[in-house]
C-alpha cells in the first residue's frame, strides 16, 4: 500500500463496498428472470428505450473512455474529442434509422447470428471468432486498466484488483445474464456521472473558465494548437496526433465509427434487446444524446490538466523518472478535488466503468459463443442446455479475459492498441454488413470472402508498417503519421478492400433469391409502421435534433 | 420473462442516490466542523456539502416514484 496518490477513509470504503453489494445483489434478484435462452441472452427484448439507450453507451463507457480518453486528451488535446463527435454520432444515428429495423426484423440474436440468415455459416463463423478474440482482448484491457487505476490512485494489489473485480461481474453476469448486465450498466451509467462530473465543475472553476484555461494551456504549451477540432488537421504535421482531416472524416468518421456503433455486437446487442422497433430506433438516438456530453467528464478533466497540472509524462518515462503519466490524469484531477466521500464515489465511479465495459464484453462473448460457435456444432440442443452453456460461456470468458489483462500489461500505449484491433476486424466487417442490408446482389461467396480479404489486408497491412516502417508513407499517406493515425488509414484500406472484395465475388458467383432476402435486405422488405405518433415522439425527428446539436458544437470548436 | 412485477432498476438508482447522497453530505458538514488536515485544492468550495444534497434529493424523487409497493397499489 505504497506510493499511492490518496488513501481512502472509512467513509470512501462503505461507498465502494455498498456498491460490490448492490451489483451483486441485483444479480442474484435477476437470476429469478432469467429463465429461458431468450432470457438470459437478450433480456426478454423487453427493455425500454431509455433502458436499452443508456446500457448501449453504458456498455461502451469502460476504462477505456474514462483512463484513455482522458489520457489522449492530455496528450492530443480537444482533438479527442472527434471520437465521441464525428467519431460516434453519425453511426449512432444510421445504426438507429438504417440498419436496426434489419437487426430487429430478423430476430437474429447476434450480428454473426445475421450474417448467418444473409450470408450463411462460413460467415457467421469466422465473424464469431474473430469477434470472440477482440471481445476477450478487450474485456483484458478493461481488467488491466481499472487494477492500474487501484494501484496508481490506491496502492492497491493489481492482482486482487483484477480477481475482485472480475469475479463480481462472473457472479452477477453468470446469474442474471444480459438483463442483469443491462440493469447494472444503467445503475453503473448513473454512478459514472455522479462520481465524475464534479472534476470539470471544480476544475472550470480553479482554471478560472473556457478562456483562461485555453490561454493557459497556450502558455503551457507554445506552438501546439491543443484547444481546436479542425484549425490543425489540415496537415499532418501541425498537430499532435500526426492526423489529417481525411482520416477522421473518412477513417474515423466513416469506417471505424460506423463499424463499432452499427457492427460491434457488444453495443448492438443492448439494443435488440429492446422492447419493440420503436424503441429499438429511439435508444441509439438516446445514447447519441448522452454521447455527446460525454466529452464533459472524460475529454475537459485532460484540457483541465494541461492547464492546472503541466508536466505528466509517458508511460515510459513516468517509470523512468518515478513521476506521474498522463494515463493517470483522471485519478490525479480526482485526487486533486475530491474529499472524504466524494473520493469514494469518484472511485466508484471508475470501477462501475470498468465493470459496464466489462460486463459488456463478457455478455456479448457468451452470446456468440453459445449461438454462434456453439450450437452449430450440435445438431439438437435444449434451450435450457444453452442457457447452462451460456452461464459457462461467462465464466470462460472471464478466464480468458483475466489472462489477457496480463499479456496487456505489456503494451505501453492501450489506446493505439484497441484502435488497432478495430481495423482488424471491425473495418471489415462493416463492409460485410453494411453491402448485406443494403444490397440485394451481395451473394454468401462475396459476404465471406470479402470479410476474410478485409481482415488478412489489415493485419498484413499492421505487420508489414512493423517490419518496415517506412510502409507507413505508403498506408498513411505520410511518414510522420503517429499510431492513432496509421490506425484510421489502415481502417479505410481494409474496408475498402473488403468492399472491392464484395462487389467482384457478387458478380462472379451467383445471388440468393428475393424470396430469402426478405427481412434481411433493403429493397426486399417492407418495415412495419412504428405507430401513431406525434411528430416529436418519431425517432426522425430527434435524430435531427441531435445532428443539429452536433454541427453546432464542431462549429463552436472549431 | 415476468418483468413486470419486477423493481424498476430505476428505484434502485434511487436507493443508491440516497445512500450516498446521505453519506456524502455527512461527510461535507463533518469536515465543515473540523476542516481535514490535508484539504483538497478549492475545499473552500465545500463541494461535498452541496453534492451530497444534490444526490440525496434527486435520490429521494426516484425511490418515491419508482416505489414498489405504489405500483402494486
Amino acid at each position: 500500500m505504497t506510493g499511492s496518490i490518496v488513501s481512502l477513509g472509512t467513509i470512501d470504503i462503505v461507498i465502494i463496498a455498498f456498491y460490490f453489494a448492490l451489483v451483486l445483489g441485483i444479480g442474484f434478484y435477476l437470476k429469478r428472470y432469467t429463465r429461458t435462452g431468450d432470457d438470459f441472452f437478450m433480456a426478454g427484448r423487453k427493455m425500454t428505450s431509455w433502458i436499452a439507450g443508456l446500457s448501449f453507451l453504458a456498455a461502451n463507457l469502460g476504462a477505456l473512455e474514462l483512463m484513455g480518453w482522458s489520457a489522449a486528451a492530455y496528450q492530443y488535446g480537444i482533438l479527442a474529442t472527434h471520437w465521441y463527435w464525428i467519431g460516434a454520432i453519425p453511426a449512432m444515428l444510421f445504426l438507429a434509422l438504417i440498419m436496426m429495423p434489419f437487426y430487429y426484423i430478423s430476430k437474429a440474436h447476434s450480428v454473426p447470428g445475421y450474417l448467418q440468415l444473409r450470408y450463411g455459416n462460413a460467415s457467421r463463423t469466422l465473424s464469431a471468432v474473430s469477434f470472440g478474440f477482440m471481445t476477450v482482448l478487450m474485456s483484458g484491457i478493461n481488467m488491466y486498466s481499472m487494477a492500474l487505476v487501484m494501484k496508481v490512485v490506491l496502492g492497491w494489489d493489481i492482482h486482487f484488483s483484477i480477481w475482485v473485480s472480475s469475479a463480481t461481474v462472473a457472479i452477477y453476469v453468470t446469474l442474471g445474464g444480459l438483463l442483469s448486465a443491462i440493469f447494472n450498466e444503467v445503475l453503473q451509467f448513473v454512478l459514472i456521472w455522479a462520481g465524475a462530473l464534479l472534476i470539470p465543475i471544480i476544475g472550470m472553476i480553479e482554471a478560472g473558465g473556457w478562456g483562461k484555461m485555453v490561454a493557459k494551456i497556450q502558455a503551457n504549451f507554445a506552438g501546439l494548437d491543443l484547444t481546436h477540432l479542425w484549425r490543425s488537421i489540415g496537415s499532418f504535421s501541425d498537430n499532435a496526433m500526426g492526423i489529417h482531416w481525411t482520416g477522421i472524416v473518412f477513417g474515423l468518421g466513416f469506417v471505424i465509427s460506423f463499424g463499432y456503433w452499427t457492427t460491434d455486437f457488444l453495443v448492438v446487442q443492448r439494443v435488440l434487446a429492446a422492447k419493440d422497433l420503436r424503441a429499438a430506433k429511439m435508444a441509439p438516438i438516446i445514447g447519441a444524446g448522452f454521447k455527446m456530453m460525454v466529452p464533459f467528464i472524460v475529454i475537459l478533466p485532460g484540457l483541465l490538466a494541461l492547464s492546472v497540472m503541466p508536466g505528466l509524462v509517458g508511460e515510459s518515462q513516468a517509470v523512468a523518472t518515478g513521476g506521474h503519466s498522463y494515463n493517470e490524469v483522471l485519478p490525479l484531477m480526482l485526487a486533486r478535488y475530491a474529499g472524504p466521500g466524494l473520493l469514494g464515489l469518484g472511485i466508484t465511479a471508475l470501477i462501475a466503468g470498468f465493470m459496464s465495459g466489462m460486463a459488456g464484453n463478457v455478455s456479448a462473448f457468451a452470446t456468440v459463443w453459445t449461438y454462434d460457435i456453439y450450437k452449430p456444432l450440435r445438431k439438437k440442443v435444449s434451450d435450457a442446455h444453452l442457457v447452462k452453456v451460456g452461464r459457462w460461456a461467462t465464466v470462460l470468458g472471464v478466464l480468458i479475459s483475466i489472462g489477457t489483462a496480463y499479456l496487456v500489461m505489456q503494451f505501453a500505449s492501450i489506446m493505439d492498441y484497441v484502435q488497432a484491433l478495430f481495423s482488424f476486424f471491425i473495418a471489415p466487417l462493416l463492409a460485410t454488413v453494411l453491402f448485406g442490408m443494403l444490397w440485394k446482389r451481395a451473394t454468401p461467396a462475396a459476404g465471406f470472402w470479402g470479410l476474410l480479404a478485409g481482415t488478412v489486408s489489415s493485419i498484413g497491412m499492421w505487420a508489414w508498417v512493423k517490419i518496415d516502417p517506412q510502409a507507413l508513407a505508403i498506408i498513411a499517406f505520410s511518414p510522420n503519421a503517429k499510431a492513432m493515425s496509421e490506425n484510421m488509414y489502415r481502417a479505410l484500406w481494409s474496408w475498402l478492400i473488403a468492399a472491392l472484395v464484395t462487389i467482384v465475388v457478387s458478380y462472379l458467383t451467383k445471388p440468393k433469391p428475393e424470396s430469402e432476402l426478405v427481412g434481411l435486405v433493403r429493397g426486399c422488405t417492407e418495415l412495419p409502421s412504428e405507430g401513431d405518433y406525434k411528430f416529436y415522439q418519431r425517432p426522425i425527428f430527434w435524430a435531427g435534433v441531435i445532428l443539429v446539436c452536433l454541427i453546432a458544437l464542431n462549429v463552436v470548436f472549431w | 420473462m415476468e418483468l413486470k412485477n419486477a423493481i424498476s432498476i430505476w428505484f434502485f438508482i434511487g436507493v443508491v442516490l440516497v445512500v450516498y447522497g446521505a453519506l456524502i453530505l455527512g461527510a461535507g458538514i463533518y469536515g465543515l466542523i473540523i476542516p481535514p488536515a490535508k484539504p483538497v485544492v478549492l475545499n473552500e468550495l465545500h463541494a461535498s456539502v452541496w453534492w451530497g444534497a444534490l444526490l440525496f434529493a434527486a435520490g429521494i424523487a426516484y425511490v418515491v416514484k419508482f416505489n414498489p409497493k405504489k405500483k402494486k397499489d
